[in-house]
């Protein structure tokens, strides 16, 4: 376990900056929370949550795929990417943690999108514990610890320092490189914080939502059920819920003409929009409650069928306090069996 | 073959022909741009062709892994792509990438089965892969049905391939039909469903227990088609069909073409009747 205290938050950061890009949850106007490129002076919010999560690091809303020059009958394809920066992200919270994990067994299963593991790869995740969970907050549902972030390394804020330890070799390796400005410490800081964070989780008004009824090859108890028409009533097919979401990884690829070529781009979809899955032959999801149901079916059914069980819900609560109409997947879960 | 590593970026190729087949289907060869075939694939895969700033679309592969020499796509004109590869010409160049999907079980469960090949339409585009891999490979194969039908005479695809190679072919039966009388047609009139009951109902017991059916065609034919079969006694483990949904990773990872669990680009597009019954019904 190593310390930096907070009096010295200026030199940790910069000592990382020296390594790698580094990116600092800020305030912004508005009660706005981002993440922002750190710069001299910066102050990192405490903010419970970035209001759009660490996945934008790994897989941006929009980025060039490549880039296509058309003449005449002749076509050339044009790799684009240059070499990837290495870069960190500080401040992580164990929920946004999980979703890496989560996004992983999409984007890293054979075939690999390189894209996205060249991201993963230069990537180093600091996260934060959470030392104010809100009422929002359900993670405990997927088996994840605000208390245990996890990352490649973990970070605990108290009132007067930061604590780290390294969970993985990219963790270890970056702090061996800052250690000038890092003192050795004892965990008895962080374990009272630890204690604290567990006082105030057992106080959650969603501690005690299961998600025990759902997962593998439980999709012909759910798809069915009479109850998605009450739940998808009211959905506007916005969206929202799939952009704060950690999680969602459904994207378009789409042809955009510049001067010069064709730049093919892909960016992030949504499968509660209705052209989402049309075809010149047909629509296979016409109305939106079936979009609705594949939304919550693929988090609490379909994903854990392919994946070992694992839940693409990391319990993160951007859905529940972002939704126009208030309608969540905690809604969801208590309605179709998970109650309390 | 599209490196794995690299799956959305496609390798430029170029068409060497094209082939007027209907009204609305055109067939193209496509050959990479050294004269090889882009990729080896399975019956019943499924490639992804676009033209930059048009946009990129799947196909199935119509051509046999048999040929050597060329692949080739039977593509219906009905959106922007298709529009776009229908005035295409010879020496067009064409980004592919590909193949994707399970294809058909041509070296385990087909083999030694009678085939009952059910198609209608442009549903005849992936069944013609299969039915020429099983004509290259005819020993492993026994008696081979074709039934193909679509609107009109026009409207059958492969029309010249059918009456010179297949009808031609004394191991092979083909019953074609179309959905009105015309003039210049003397063969069967009706729906290929009610078609395929009639051909199928004349077959033994035996050989029922023996046959395969592949199936390809409109949601619609596929429905009632399906009913027929069960009616004479054709079990769901005996019947294969091939899926389309909207696409555009075709590699598991953009969303879209799932049926419940199942990822039609990956896990199909083609499924055993017995299997997409415990998907949902949502396709």
């Amino acid at each position: 376990m190593k310390k930096v205290l907070l009096a010295n938050s200026s030199a940790l950061f910069n000592a990382i900056k020296e390594n790698a890009t580094l990116y600092i949850p800020v305030d912004l106007e508005k009660g706005r929370v981002a993440y922002k490129k750190y710069a001299d002076g910066m102050v990192m919010s405490d903010a419970l949550k970035t209001d759009r999560s660490a996945k934008d690091f790994f897989f941006p809303q929009t980025e060039n795929l490549m880039e296509f020059k058309v003449d005449g009958k002749n076509i050339e394809v044009i790799d684009t990417r240059s070499e990837n920066e290495d870069f960190v992200v500080f401040g992580v919270r164990a929920c946004d943690v999980r979703s890496l994990e989560v996004l992983d067994k999409v984007f890293l299963a054979e075939p690999v999108d390189t894209y996205y593991k060249n991201r993963r790869e230069h990537g180093v995740i600091v996260s934060m514990a959470c030392s104010r969970p809100t009422e929002t907050c359900f993670c405990g549902t997927f088996g994840i610890d605000a208390a245990n972030p996890q990352g490649d390394i973990e970070c605990y804020k108290t009132a007067d320092a930061f604590y780290l330890d390294a969970k993985t070799e990219k963790g270890k390796a970056l702090l061996e490189k800052i250690a000038p400005v890092l003192e050795d410490a004892d965990d008895t800081a962080v374990n009272e914080q630890k204690a604290e964070i567990k006082k105030i989780l057992d106080k959650l008004p969603l501690k005690d939502l299961s998600a025990e009824k759902f997962g593998k090859d439980k999709t012909d108890e759910f798809f069915n059920s009479p109850e998605w028409k009450n739940l998808s009533e009211s959905c506007l097919g916005c969206g929202t819920c799939t952009f704060v979401c950690p999680t969602c990884q459904c994207y378009d690829i789409k042809d955009f003409k510049t001067n010069t070529g064709v730049q093919r781009y892909r960016c992030w979809d949504s499968c509660m929009y209705s052209d989402f899955t049309k075809m010149s032959a047909g629509q296979p999801r016409l109305t939106q409650l079936e979009r609705f149901r594949q939304r919550f079916m693929h988090k609490l059914v379909y994903f854990p069928t392919n994946n070992d069980g694992m839940f693409s819900c990391v319990g993160c609560g951007r859905c529940v306090s972002k939704c126009p109409i208030s309608m969540n997947i905690v809604k969801v879960m208590k309605t179709l069996g998970g109650k309390e | 073959m599209t490196d794995l590593r690299e799956a959305l970026i496609p390798t430029v190729c170029e068409i060497t022909d094209v082939r007027s087949d209907t009204p609305d289907v055109k067939t193209f060869r496509v050959l990479t741009l050294d004269g090889k075939k882009p990729f080896i694939h399975k019956p019943g895969q499924c490639a992804m062709l676009s033209m930059p700033g048009v946009g990129e679309a799947l196909f199935s592969i119509t051509s046999s892994p048999t040929n050597t020499e060329y692949v080739e796509f039977s593509i219906k004109k009905c959106g922007c792509v298709t529009e776009w590869i229908h005035g295409a010409e010879v020496g067009q160049q064409i980004t592919v990438r590909g193949p994707y999907g399970n294809g058909f079980p041509v070296e385990t469960e087909f083999k030694g089965k009678d085939m009952l090949f059910i198609a209608g339409g442009i549903g005849l585009a992936p069944v013609r892969s299969v039915i020429n891999y099983v004509r290259d490979n005819r020993a492993n194969y026994g008696k081979v049905d074709i039934v193909y039908g679509s609107r009109s005479k026009e409207d059958l695809v492969h029309y010249q391939e059918i009456i010179n190679e297949w009808m031609t072919d004394p191991s092979i039966n083909v019953h074609l039909t179309i959905d009105r009388e015309q003039e210049n047609w003397d063969g069967h009139v009706g729906f290929v469903p009610n078609f395929v009951k009639e051909v199928a109902e004349k077959f033994d017991e035996e050989k029922k227990a023996k046959t395969t059916a592949v199936l390809c065609g409109p949601p619609i034919m596929i429905k009632f088609t399906l009913q027929g079969l069960s009616e004479i006694g054709f079990s769901k483990e005996q019947i294969y069909t091939t899926l389309e949904l909207r696409m555009k990773c075709a590699i598991g990872k953009c969303g879209r073409c799932n049926v419940g669990s199942k990822y039609v680009c990956k896990d199909g597009p083609v499924f055993r009747m017995d299997q997409l019954d415990a998907l949902p019904d949502e396709y």
